[in-house]
């Protein structure tokens, strides 16, 4: 383990502060402190090459596929880095005013109306952070529009198979939450569906495809029980890759849904962020949408923030901007004929590459897949899990799929190759499955005690629990 | 342009492998009458020449030359290597690392982070970075909430307004009941708290250096706020949308604070029209397990070194679903990467460096009222002053300077925050005071 | 392996659908716990706060710890109705007692019994065993 503070040597850092000519304005010392004084000693040659070596100990998608489920890991563009760093949108301050930045308010508009051709929905707000964060602002939505209303409605359905920001987002919001339980072949259980919706109850949530990598065959019916009922309808949108420029959510009967840009739009995940969440919603949730909105008035650009029903301000200023400026770029570059093939594309990897293991794995839900799948465990020997061949895949210089996700299927292994992949790429995954398949069963402790050729081995989770030490000393 | 790699050969030998005749047949499950030829309305592809072409023109409508602007928002030199480090394919495009064996680079990094905030705050824990400053103040009084199970919360005049509508949205949500302590001056009142606070509150929310970028005293009280703190069991929040005062300031901790939350975009990232931001939450020890966001701790591996791994991540969403301590999963984990390394450079200079901003705010203050602005307060400050527009004939949005009070304050009509920071030189002051007292400025 | 490793269900033990015992001492109070099937599908446990105050009424279905491992985490309810007597706060500082000992070490609470006739309509051992067998 090599951390900065064990370089630390007094009198090594000579960063150069500019040197201040005037004269000094002291400030009385009882607000002043001393705690920089607890920063490494360290000099820039010794700083970089630190760095330089920990980016070594990292797995990323420019290295190799990275088929995390879920997570539509693919590659992202260079020419999105290289405009995201223009001074002229970096250095743009956010309080700068409409007169300052027409440009960057352009792309803010601009993007907007392409999400809403892409989704077919007919207001977007850009300015959630994260696919949770549009979660949250989705569900705050949901709960200003019965306020509006006058109804109390104090309850929202989500599927067993839901990421767990859907529930937690509905907790933070204040309702009650009901989960509904999904069938073996991977459809949200009508049956159980229709004994739930009553007068209580607001809204759904519904990932879609679902994070079994099935589409729900029952969607509009779903819609129609749901707006018979006056509840909304929610979509994740964290798989929209699945089906980008091939049908758009406001035609399956959303009345809101997510977007995530780091996702579906390319931008790179920088090792947990940032993102970006916009939101998307029908006509007649427009008005509850956060503020600032960018509207044009008079040929120029502003900022709106007079909204009387909106549900506020969610972000600091205008959400993460230089998010939104890669999304942009993206759609550009490919174009309503591009996305489509990212859909297209992304949905034969991922089915080819299940044809391939189908025979050396076990399937639990026999239906084609969309733009990723669930395979497991069983099978293999016993005491070998879903755990130890994630861990054996590292070794092969692949990182490991979404694994023990999504609940209903038990030691669930999730994979999505994304649309950036080649044959052969997904071809040698499949042999390294296979292989490890083997090895289960004639070696088994290489698979039990892998990994064994990445930087460290296997880290002991379970102490780092036990005994939390979140900070050098 | 297309970054799709699969020719017509391998998609016929794919279809086959498969057992269909075309991709459509993939998409069966989809209601066959949403599916789209074509989307609609969206602009005909472009050359990566021409898209650099056109954002080249966009950029160039924005001006980026709008001067002694801070507001929560702070331009900062950044050194080459955060930017030439953090752009890293390895760092930049990693996932977040739940696989610690191969992601060994960003936890440490991180953990790195954790430790810098610990050390600048006085706290014990700080979480892997939250969206931005608001979002980290509305999840810090969730936090305290749930931890006091109650639900009132005070929160001061002088916390950045932009931050107490973000905090009215998620408590309006979350069914939290926030009031508002009155100004006294620039700062806040508190010998107000005793008579907002009842059995329902919880915690306190200053900021500090405040919005008008003077800097809270609780103990200047008269009346005693650390002892009625202590007697109602009080959560002081503390919010930082300076990072750079941390440093060269006394430490929330000293202030007495028991969870800092805020902004550290200073550190190393620029202000890109608001946008990424990197939001943290530092508090006490007793807060571990309430945290929300993700955390890097230290461990073994299996051959007993010691290594990083994400952990206490039965806290979070994706294990505690709706009982989690937040929603959070996304973060803003390449801006704390870029935090760390940012701190790496300046080292022990930090407070050097704050001082410098310090320097340099305070002649531009004594500049300005040389030129006709007028005090508001003489409460110390950090590196932003708010100035009364007096004889000067100001206006922020034509001179395209500093931040315009009237909207959020009605109360200080015609007064301006200004900002100066390490990259403001004496000369640029200069000239700016130049034209103010010739009246060119709004011309 | 050994096929009942994290299946074991002790004699003299109420049980309920969520994994939980109860062990009544025949005077009207009793123990409560989380089965070895509860322990064994969190795996190691890492952390357990008993949420539960001494001296206080409690019923049935009320939660009285949460349980978290390094990839799980979960509700302890409490199995019957009564007043809290005692915590047992080692488990706190030695979380994986739990593990190594669910049914005897490894106890959460003591409860002084409202009902005793409550106890009747948890599991007996013998239905618990079929109770796990066809899937817990």
């Amino acid at each position: 383990m090599e951390i900065i503070f064990n370089k630390s040597k007094t009198g090594k850092n000579s960063y150069a502060v500019p040197q201040w000519k005037g004269k000094e304005y002291p400030l009385d010392s009882k607000y002043t402190g001393n705690s920089g004084a607890a920063l490494p000693d360290v000099g820039e040659p010794e700083l970089v090459r630190h760095y330089v070596n920990l980016s070594k100990k990292n797995f990323c998608v420019d290295e190799n596929m990275y088929p995390l489920g879920s997570c539509t890991m693919k590659y992202n563009p260079k020419i999105n880095e290289k405009l995201a760093s223009d001074p002229g949108f970096t250095a743009l301050h956010p309080l700068c005013g409409p007169e300052s930045s027409q440009g960057a308010l352009k792309i803010i508009f601009e993007l907007e109306e392409y999400l809403k051709k892409i989704t077919g929905m007919k207001g977007v707000t850009l300015l959630p952070a994260a696919g949770s964060h549009g979660e949250l602002t989705g569900v705050m939505i949901i709960k200003k529009h019965f306020e509006k209303t006058g109804e109390k409605r104090d309850t929202i359905i989500i599927p067993d198979s839901a990421h767990g920001t859907n529930p937690a987002s509905v907790a933070m919001c204040g309702f009650k939450l009901k989960e509904v339980k999904s069938t073996p072949e991977g459809d949200v259980d009508i049956k159980a569906l229709e004994g739930m919706i009553d007068k209580n109850t607001a809204g759904m949530m519904l990932t879609s495809p679902g994070t079994t990598g099935l589409f729900d065959r029952n969607i509009k019916k779903i819609a129609k029980m749901l707006h018979d009922n006056g509840s909304l309808f929610y979509g994740d949108g964290a798989n929209l890759n699945a089906t980008l420029g091939k049908a758009r959510f406001a035609d399956m009967g959303f009345d809101i849904m997510h977007m995530n840009l780091h996702k579906t739009f390319s931008t790179p995940h920088g090792g947990g962020g940032p993102g970006a969440g916009p939101v998307a919603v029908v006509e007649n949730l427009i008005k509850y949408l956060p503020v600032p909105r960018v509207i044009k008035k008079g040929g120029q650009y502003i900022f709106e923030k007079d909204m009387p029903d909106t549900i506020g301000r969610v972000h600091s200023f205008a959400g993460n901007f230089l998010i939104y400026l890669r999304a942009y770029v993206y759609i550009r570059l490919l174009g309503a004929a591009g996305l489509k093939d990212v859909s297209e594309t992304a949905v034969l990897n991922a089915n080819y590459l299940l044809s391939l293991l189908k025979d050396d794995y076990n399937w639990p839900i026999k239906r084609k897949c969309m733009h990723e799948f669930i395979i497991n465990d069983k099978g293999f020997p016993s005491g070998i899990t879903t755990d130890h061949i994630s861990k054996r895949i590292l070794d092969y210089g692949f990182h490991a799929p979404t694994v023990f996700f999504p609940l209903i299927v038990e030691h669930s292994i999730m994979i999505e190759p994304t649309e950036t992949e080649n044959r052969e790429t997904l071809e040698n995954f499949a042999d390294v499955m296979k292989k490890i398949k083997k090895e289960a069963f004639e070696t088994p402790e290489i698979v039990l005690n892998a990994p064994h050729k990445t930087p460290i081995r296997r880290a002991d989770v379970v102490q780092a629990a036990r005994t939390p030490v979140l900070k050098w000393e | 342009m297309k970054y799709t790699l699969l020719n017509n050969d391998d998609k016929t030998l794919m279809l086959k492998k498969i057992g269909v005749s075309k991709i459509d047949d993939l998409f069966a499950d989809l209601p066959q009458d949403i599916l789209l030829d074509k989307l609609d309305g969206l602009p005909e592809p472009v050359s990566e020449m021409e898209i650099f072409d056109i954002l080249k023109s966009e950029s160039c409508k924005n001006s980026t030359k709008r001067m002694f602007l801070g507001a929560g928002s702070y331009n900062h030199y950044i050194p080459a290597v955060v930017d030439d480090l953090a752009s890293r394919s390895e760092f930049y495009t990693a996932y977040t690392p739940y696989q610690p064996e191969v992601s060994q680079g960003t936890l440490t990094a991180i953990f790195e982070f954790q430790t810098y905030m610990c050390r600048l705050t006085g706290m014990d824990v700080t979480n892997a970075s939250m969206y931005d400053g608001a979002t980290s103040l509305a999840e810090a009084v969730m936090m305290s909430a749930r931890n006091s199970r109650k639900d009132k919360v005070l929160v001061s005049r002088a916390v950045n307004p932009l931050y107490r509508e973000v905090l009215a949205t998620y408590a309006w949500a979350a069914g939290l009941i926030v009031e508002e302590i009155p100004l006294k001056g620039l700062v806040t009142d508190f010998d107000a708290v005793k008579k907002l606070c009842d059995d329902e509150t919880g915690a306190v929310v200053i900021q500090s250096p405040n919005f008008f970028g003077c800097i809270e005293d609780p103990d200047a009280s008269s009346s005693g706020f650390s002892a009625f703190k202590k007697e109602k069991k009080l959560d002081l929040i503390y919010t930082v949308t300076e990072a750079l005062s941390l440093g060269f300031l006394k430490s929330p901790a000293e202030t007495g604070a028991d969870i800092v939350c805020g902004e550290a975009q200073s550190f190393g990232s620029p202000v890109s029209f608001g946008g990424p931001m990197l939001g943290f939450i530092s508090a006490k020890e007793h807060f571990t397990r309430k945290i929300p966001g993700r955390l890097v701790g230290l461990t073994v591996d299996s051959d007993g070194n010691k290594v990083f791994a994400l952990t206490l991540q039965a806290r979070e969403q994706h294990i505690r679903r709706e009982k989690a301590t937040s929603n959070i999963c996304s973060n803003e984990g390449i801006l704390a990467v870029k935090a760390a390394v940012y701190l790496g450079t300046t080292g022990p200079r930090l407070g050097m460096l704050g001082k410098l901003n310090h320097n340099t705010a305070s002649y531009l203050r004594e500049n300005l009222l040389s030129a006709g602005f007028s005090p508001v307060s003489d409460d110390p400050f950090f590196n932003e002053f708010v100035l009364h527009n007096g004889k000067s004939g100001f206006d922020s949005a034509s001179a395209g300077a500093g931040f315009d009070l009237g909207e959020y304050y009605p109360e200080l009509r015609d007064c301006t925050l200004f900002c100066a920071t390490e990259t403001d030189t004496m000369q640029s002051i200069d000239n700016f005071i130049e034209k103010i007292k010739s009246g060119s400025v709004w011309k | 392996m050994d096929a009942n490793k994290g299946r074991e269900v002790k004699e003299g033990f109420r049980y309920t659908d969520k994994h939980e015992w109860i062990k009544p001492d025949g005077k009207g109070n009793a123990l409560c716990g989380i089965s070895d099937f509860a322990q064994n599908s969190l795996g190691d446990i890492v952390y357990v706060e008993l949420s539960a105050s001494p001296g206080s009424t409690i019923s049935a279905g009320d939660v009285i710890a949460v349980v978290e491992s390094a990839k799980a985490a979960s509700d302890v309810y409490s199995p019957v109705s009564g007043k809290v007597l005692e915590l047992n706060s080692a488990i706190e500082d030695a979380p994986e007692t739990v593990n190594k000992s669910p049914y005897d070490d490894g106890w959460f609470i003591k409860l002084e019994l409202s009902d005793t006739a409550e106890l009747e309509k948890l599991m007996t051992p013998a239905q618990y065993t079929d109770f796990l067998a066809a899937g817990g």
